[in-house]
């Protein structure tokens, strides 16, 4: 039966040692310029530079991945000195200079992330490796943020994340190569707490649902923390809270598409709040149930049963359509913000798309910019000196008024909005009104408090 | 037995080159960079793996993924805890993905046909339930579960200095991350694929054979099939577990998707669509659709443009329209169109394929049965 009966003792050693002979040779062979280089996909002489926008074009999240799609490209124009040039023109101190990064042409290559951490890290290593992205940016999930992150931090690879809402990401999970413009779930229970206390009350019975993994957990943590105190949630400490009781907190699976076997225990648990701790097309579904099952329209413990979104987005409110009318959130930025700097990001994406661009879009437009920028404050590429231009960078003019990226833990402090969805919408955009605006100083909280270690800057 | 085009001595030879030469030969294709390549020798022992059990035996099993799920986390706790050295992590990626394919084996081969598919779909999807919400302090849950600075890392800690930031995974100081990764799957898949070979060959893959024409008949004439499948089962469960393990090796992230039906799904696609049964299919199905999945997915409008650039403006604009649904997000159209032409017209998969235009010269016509598509599972 065996063909192997032909293949004697000797014959088996020579093969082997054929192979191993091959096996020893080529890697030398394919490693052979790597070691010539400074740094990973160095542009060297090349007349452009690489970026590689990883976001989800397909599942729960695919919408706000199309949307940081477009503001990528947009940035990328401007960035060439192409179209109208939108923030370029109202970020300060600015070094851009609309030539390109250091005159180098931006090219750029996209990859879908599909949401799952596997896709997304193989995606972004195929932007490094055969690609030559010099840095990689996007994704609309806290879970893919912090596994892109930890593979960008081996392969020496600047990461700016995306919409990431997340503690982790900047807290125990914190990368020296990745850095976060948008808010996190801490500050938008900052914010949101005191709202809540005005709007609502402070003798109210919640009932937590939460997307089940690092950014639902934070988000309900936070939540917790700052509407019942810190005393009965892990990993918070020294916040007060406003005198809210906890109902229970039910974890559910991200993309479930169906919540009603969550919804329905929440009309007879005596609770009075329901807090969505969801996003994307997960809010879209479960908020749409939650008024179905008439949970707005309810009288418990003698006063109105409300609901609460914490991360709020335009692209969300447009799925909820009436459904979220008069609900409290926070998000990172609205379009229909006056500042000068918002306005000339809504401008550009309005011309070049035909309609105003959502948080996510501009989270990412900034970080794009954002890049650029500490590319010609270091006069270089290689990313330690990119590193330490972002590290502690203060800018304006790109809509959320004073900004810094902090260098203990590279996450963006800036005031944080507080909204509502609107009542009487004059468009089918206008869908969030501004409450509030909480000023940084309120939201802001010691770095060590979450953990975690930045690591080296040379990889 | 009658001569076959290439002995197996041959056979293996022309596997080992071709798959140590993929940073060669398939550079003209675009996909000859260590993580695809990685991808491709890893999904090709998960699949080879498969094989064993479906190929041979024509058991169905939908639940492949929990054991390339349980292989990662074995790995990835064995270089959290012990040694950042892959040796130890490929071994207990190994046993413990044998182990739970002892115990799903043990129960689910009690039934066969539609009925053990369905009953290993349902302990795949407990796993993968287990892992994503309820066992979250041992699999992180959604997030995955990643290497951290304060891992204890006992083993390393005992010999190696510290340095600073995460360390990577090594083979004895060899970085196991880029070509140096690829060409450790690479030569354990040769490696597996030699155990398929031998397995194909020997008296314990004739009796595979004959549970799947007739496990009835096997019956009757006195012998017990059971120990024969378990084996089987467990072997290429050992074999996802080998493929879950090297996934934590070149890239130390285990996350719970790794263990949906989807992931299951995936490698029977891979093995109808290279040839169920046969030697080569398999790895050739894998390969297609990891290719599919990180090439085609890739491919914007942009460049669709540049490629038809050739063309009148209107027409361009045509074309890449219609085009650009199958490619980018829309892969997933692609490998279905794909998979429906292969299984309506090369019902052997690829592998049938290559006989036929063989067949075109006159090889392939003294083929031996071993990769006959007929004999479908049998009940």
């Amino acid at each position: 039966m065996s063909d192997f009966s032909k293949l004697n003792r000797r014959q088996a050693l020579k093969l082997g040692a054929a192979g191993a002979a091959t096996i020893g040779a080529t890697p030398l062979f394919f490693s052979r310029n790597a070691w010539a280089e400074t740094f990973a996909n160095d542009p060297g002489n090349k007349a452009s530079v690489t970026l590689g926008f990883n976001v989800p074009q397909t599942g729960a999240y695919s919408d706000e991945g199309a949307d940081e799609l477009r503001a990528y490209k947009l940035a990328v124009k401007h960035l060439n000195g192409e179209g109208d040039g939108g923030m370029m023109n109202t970020f300060k101190p600015s070094s851009l200079k609309g030539n390109g990064i250091l005159g180098k042409k931006v090219t750029f290559t996209t990859g879908d992330t599909q949401t799952k951490s596997d896709a997304a890290r193989a995606s972004a290593k195929r932007m490094i490796e055969k690609d030559g992205a010099l840095m990689i940016t996007g994704g609309s999930s806290s879970g893919v943020a912090v596994a892109v992150q930890g593979m960008c931090q081996e392969a020496g690879i600047i990461f700016m994340a995306g919409l990431t809402h997340s503690n982790d990401t900047t807290g125990k999970d914190k990368r020296r190569y990745g850095f976060r413009h948008f808010f996190n779930a801490y500050m938008s229970g900052a914010a949101l707490g005191p709202v809540l206390e005005k709007e609502i009350g402070n003798d109210r019975r919640a009932y937590h649902l939460t997307a089940d993994y690092t950014w639902g957990w934070t988000q309900e943590q936070s939540m917790r923390a700052f509407t019942e105190g810190s005393d009965n949630v892990d990993g918070m400490d020294g916040i007060k809270g406003i005198g809210w009781e906890n109902v229970a907190h039910v974890k559910t699976p991200v993309g479930a598409g169906d919540f009603s076997q969550y919804i329905t225990p929440v009309l007879n648990s005596g609770a009075d709040v329901l807090v969505l701790n969801h996003y994307g097309k997960d809010m879209i579904n479960s908020l749409t149930q939650a008024i179905q099952f008439g949970l707005r329209d309810k009288q418990v413990n003698g006063k109105n049963f409300e609901i609460v979104v914490p991360l709020f987005s335009r692209l969300m409110a447009q799925g909820a359509g009436e459904n979220i009318k008069g609900i409290l959130g926070s998000t990172n930025w609205n379009w229909s913000l006056k500042d000068a700097g918002s306005q000339a990001f809504v401008k550009a994406f309005g011309a070049e798309y035909g309609f105003p661009p959502s948080m996510a879009a501009h989270t990412c437009y900034c970080q794009t910019l954002l890049y650029a920028n500490a590319c010609e404050m270091a006069g270089t590429f290689y990313p330690p000196e990119v590193i330490k231009a972002l590290e502690g960078f203060s800018f304006d003019g790109m809509g959320n008024g004073a900004t810094e990226y902090r260098a203990a833990d590279h996450q963006c402090f800036k005031d944080v909005l507080v909204v509502r969805g609107n009542q009487n919408p004059s468009s089918q955009f206008d869908l969030l009104e501004v409450v509030q605006t909480t000023p940084r100083s309120q939201v802001e909280y010691d770095p060590k408090i979450f953990g975690g270690e930045l690591g080296p800057y040379k990889v | 037995m009658k001569q076959r085009f290439l002995n197996d001595t041959n056979l293996l030879l022309v596997f080992s080159a071709a798959i140590l030469l993929m940073p060669i030969w398939l550079s003209p294709l675009g996909a000859a960079y260590p993580d695809l390549l990685q991808k491709f020798a890893i999904y090709g022992i998960f699949a080879i793996g498969f094989n064993i059990l479906f190929g041979l035996t024509g058991y169905l099993s939908f639940g492949h993924a929990a054991f390339l799920g349980v292989g990662s986390y074995a790995a990835v706790w064995s270089f959290k805890l012990f040694t950042m050295n892959v040796v130890p992590a490929v071994f207990f990626g190994v046993i413990f993905a044998g182990l739970l394919a002892f115990l799903i084996g043990y129960i689910s081969l009690r039934r066969s046909g539609i009925y053990f598919s369905i009953l290993t779909l349902a302990f795949a999807q407990m796993s993968y339930n287990l892992a994503y919400s309820v066992l979250t302090p041992i699999t992180n849950g959604e997030t995955g579960l990643q290497l951290t600075i304060n891992d204890p890392r006992w083993i390393d800690s005992m010999y190696i200095t510290v340095e600073e930031g995460l360390p990577s995974t090594n083979l004895f100081g060899l970085k196991m991350s880029g070509y140096p990764g690829f060409y450790f799957c690479a030569i354990l898949l040769i490696v597996c694929f030699f155990i398929s070979l031998r397995i194909f060959r020997s008296p314990f893959g004739l009796m595979l054979r004959g549970i799947k024409s007739n496990q009835n008949r096997m019956n009757y004439t006195g012998l017990n099939t059971k120990p024969y499948m378990l084996s089987a089962f467990v072997i290429s469960g050992m074999f996802a577990g080998l493929a879950g393990s090297l996934l934590a090796v070149t890239d130390p992230l285990a996350g719970a998707e790794r263990m949906q039906w989807t992931a299951s799904g995936e490698v029977v696609l891979m093995t109808i669509l290279g040839g169920v049964g046969t030697l080569i299919g398999p790895m050739l199905g894998a390969g297609l659709i990891k290719y599919f999945e990180n090439i085609f997915s890739s491919f914007n409008k942009n460049l669709l443009h540049e490629v038809f650039s050739f063309l009148p403006d209107g027409v361009e604009d045509v074309v890449v329209q219609v085009v650009s649904l199958f490619v980018g997000g829309g892969w997933h159209l692609t490998l279905g169109l794909l998979f429906m032409i292969v299984v309506i017209f090369l019902p052997g998969g690829i592998v049938e394929g290559f006989q036929k235009f063989g067949g075109v010269f006159g090889y392939g016509k003294n083929k031996n049965s071993d990769s006959s598509p007929q004999n479908q599972a049998a009940e």
